[in-house]
């Protein structure tokens, strides 16, 4: 007895290393096998104030280009809503008695990273502005992530430039079904796999949302595709999609939530059983 | 002693927030970013108890990483640099660290420059390493510790330079 306590008195420094060390490989190891819950997270009070206040003084940098891109934005929606032609035979459908499938929260952008393998943004909404986990975060042109971790007033997003992130896709033209993931190299191209190749695929054809999971609803543009391999087994398409979104400069979001989503999880709950 | 915990306390606040905010927003050439907040560990006074030193150097890293969402890597590579750290002040500088004499703001230039360089190095290799956890990827790790590494000991040289002229 005596000797283990002198062997631990001897060696106090290097234990300490060790159980320093140990446990942060075990929080390094943790956040790279499991798809959700990282243990520490940037999505809590002080990481989100220090993040509010550097964000204030950003904001103004980038005002300019924000009016335009909103501009942008609403001559698109502008014009969608003049080409709605109402037809005088389509039956009149009282909308007031219905309730929406998808409801949009908007939301700014307080951190974003795109040069490490596992990126995550984090936002100024949280469960206060009723976000929770797994709702669908995009901008008006294309996909960003899945919301993560969520706290009192703020969240993380995992971003599609995530080695984690597995998203539904498919090909706008034809309903061919595949997921995109990210190699974690340049932060504008993924891939999109398990395409099959009867599928009549081109460079410059159009990826959108697949609609077949809860998160996010169909026909949200992803990218384009700029480069086509086959699969090594020779059965699917590996493709290289370029995003439509500039990852690297993202300022106002929008945040979808699927309010039949609980149903949507409990019915496929009850089939997988 | 208590000037000695205030200077400390303060390098460690600042340089986090100096981390945080600016340098892991630089993102030159789409992916090089200095880590400078391993000043504290290089700075951290050579005759206080290691065990403070292992248990600081984790919290800074721990902080890091919750910034910025990286889970525990930051923390993993700041605590191995500061267990290895004796090692280093023996190799650079050598009898000045025997007589526990060792003054960073008036050393000589070359072995403060070894000594940072070879900090630096051990810290992104293990940041890098696990950072990106797959050896198939040998080559990307080590072009990243590569360019990072001089990015950060660019700036770990001028601005121990910087502050340590200041106080003269």
């Amino acid at each position: 007895m005596q000797q283990i306590i002198n062997f631990v008195i001897r060696n106090k420094t290097f234990l300490l290393f060790l159980f320093l060390f140990g446990l942060a490989l075990a929080l390094t190891i943790q956040s790279h096998s499991y798809h959700r819950s990282q243990f520490i997270n940037s999505a809590n009070s002080i990481t989100g104030g220090v993040y509010s206040f550097s964000n204030s003084i950003d904001d103004y940098f980038s005002l300019k280009k924000e009016n335009e891109r909103l501009s942008e934005e609403n001559k698109l929606l502008r014009e969608a809503l003049f080409n709605l032609e109402p037809s005088a035979n389509e039956a009149v459908i009282d909308t007031s008695h219905f309730q929406k499938t998808y409801r949009v929260t908007t939301a700014q952008v307080y951190k974003n990273s795109y040069a490490s393998p596992n990126n995550y943004l984090t936002i100024n909404k949280g469960i206060n502005d009723s976000v929770q986990q797994d709702f669908g975060v995009i901008t008006s042109k294309g996909i960003v992530g899945i919301v993560d971790n969520v706290s009192g007033n703020y969240a993380t997003v995992l971003s599609i430039l995530n080695k984690k992130s597995r998203i539904n896709a498919k090909l706008k033209s034809t309903n061919h079904k595949g997921s995109l993931s990210w190699d974690g190299i340049a932060p504008n191209i993924t891939q999109l796999e398990d395409i099959s190749t009867f599928a009549p695929v081109k460079v410059g054809d159009t990826i959108e949302t697949g609609g077949e999971s809860a998160i996010f609803p169909k026909g949200i543009g992803i990218g384009t595709i700029t480069e086509i391999n086959t699969d090594v087994s020779g059965d699917t398409y590996k493709l290289q999609v370029q995003l439509f979104n500039d990852m690297t400069n993202l300022g106002t979001i929008y945040i979808i939530e699927n309010l039949d989503r609980l149903e949507i999880n409990d019915l496929e709950n009850n089939s997988n059983e | 002693m208590n000037s000695v915990l205030g200077i400390n306390s303060i390098r460690f606040v600042a340089l986090l927030l100096v981390q945080i905010m600016l340098c892991s927003n630089i993102n030159f050439l789409g992916y090089v970013n200095p880590y400078i907040y391993i000043i504290f560990i290089f700075l951290f006074p050579i005759r206080e108890n290691r065990m403070i030193l292992l248990v600081s150097s984790f919290t800074l890293g721990m902080l890091v990483d919750m910034f910025l969402d990286s889970g525990g890597v930051h923390a993993a590579a700041a605590v191995f640099l500061a267990y290895a750290r004796p090692v280093l002040l023996k190799t650079s500088f050598g009898m000045l660290y025997e007589h526990q004499s060792i003054k960073f703001s008036n050393t000589e230039l070359g072995s403060l420059i070894t000594y940072i360089t070879f900090g630096t190095l051990i810290h992104h290799v293990v940041l890098f390493s696990l950072e990106i956890f797959n050896i198939s990827y040998i080559f990307l790790i080590l072009k990243k510790t590569l360019f990072s590494s001089i990015f950060t000991i660019i700036l770990c040289i001028l601005i121990i330079i910087l502050f340590s002229r200041n106080k003269k």
